[in-house]
């Protein structure tokens, strides 16, 4: 019995650790781009990553068949949305002031988009992921799609203003 | 640009500069992973033995008190038909 308990744990080590190595990279990518943070200082991603991955580990044996990459992409969707929603007081506050390539959008705008498109989520499923009906992401997807689309509109306006009051 | 191309110029932004993983991440996943994993089944075991404990208990009452069992009459019942 306790000879197979450790055959067993091994196994799962094995093949957790291949899981790992092939899956750690990308989810880590999309963490990055989540949080908003530089892709070389990225704790907070590093640290979303590492409990998705623990969670991972921990329904290992109980996966049954299941994609232990959805999984992970799952979990670690949630606990970002959960922080997003808990730190920063609700959609719409703490754009500016990251330095990752989303960060001029909001929390909300970054997961659906990495979930859309960098992680290609069909989009009734990351409706299902984000408990909203698939009509709003599709709006939202656009909308963060639109305000990258036009990367300087923020700044420009700035720039144009003073030229254009004196005439 | 249409829906397709904006897409697509978006795709591409998302895919630029991948950060590096970094090589501690695997164990402290094991360590954290693995924590979990016993305090689950820490919980599991309690939540077992708490379920048992109840069973054994209410069997001892049960046995002791015997509840469905017509306790006797406090009272005399009238006389009748004497």
């Amino acid at each position: 019995m306790r000879e197979r308990q450790a055959f067993q744990g091994a196994r799962r080590a094995r093949e957790f650790e291949a899981f790992v190595a092939g899956a750690a990279g990308r989810l880590l990518h999309a963490a990055t781009l989540l949080t908003a943070e530089a892709p070389n200082d990225n704790p907070r991603a590093c640290r979303l990553l590492t409990l998705a991955l623990a969670h991972t580990y921990a329904c290992w044996d109980r996966l049954r068949g299941e994609d232990p990459y959805e999984r992970a992409r799952q979990h670690l969707a949630g606990r970002f949305a959960r922080e997003a929603w808990h730190q920063h007081g609700g959609p719409g506050r703490g754009r500016s002031r990251l330095p990752g390539t989303l960060a001029a959008l909001t929390p909300q705008e970054r997961l659906v988009l990495v979930l859309r498109l960098y992680e290609g989520v069909a989009e009734e499923q990351a409706a299902a992921l984000l408990g909203l009906p698939p009509e709003r992401v599709r709006v939202i997807c656009d909308r963060a799609i639109t305000t990258l689309a036009r990367p300087p509109a923020r700044p420009a306006p700035a720039v144009r203003d003073p030229e254009v009051a004196p005439s | 640009m249409n829906r397709m191309e904006r897409e697509a110029a978006v795709r591409r932004l998302l895919e630029q500069t991948p950060p590096q993983v970094p090589a501690e991440l695997y164990a402290d996943v094991v360590r954290r992973g693995g924590r979990m994993l016993r305090r689950r089944t820490l919980a599991r075991r309690t939540m077992w033995l708490l379920l048992f404990a109840a069973v054994v208990a209410f069997t001892v009452w049960a046995l002791t008190v015997r509840p469905w069992v017509e306790p006797p009459s406090q009272t005399t019942p009238p006389v009748s038909g004497w």
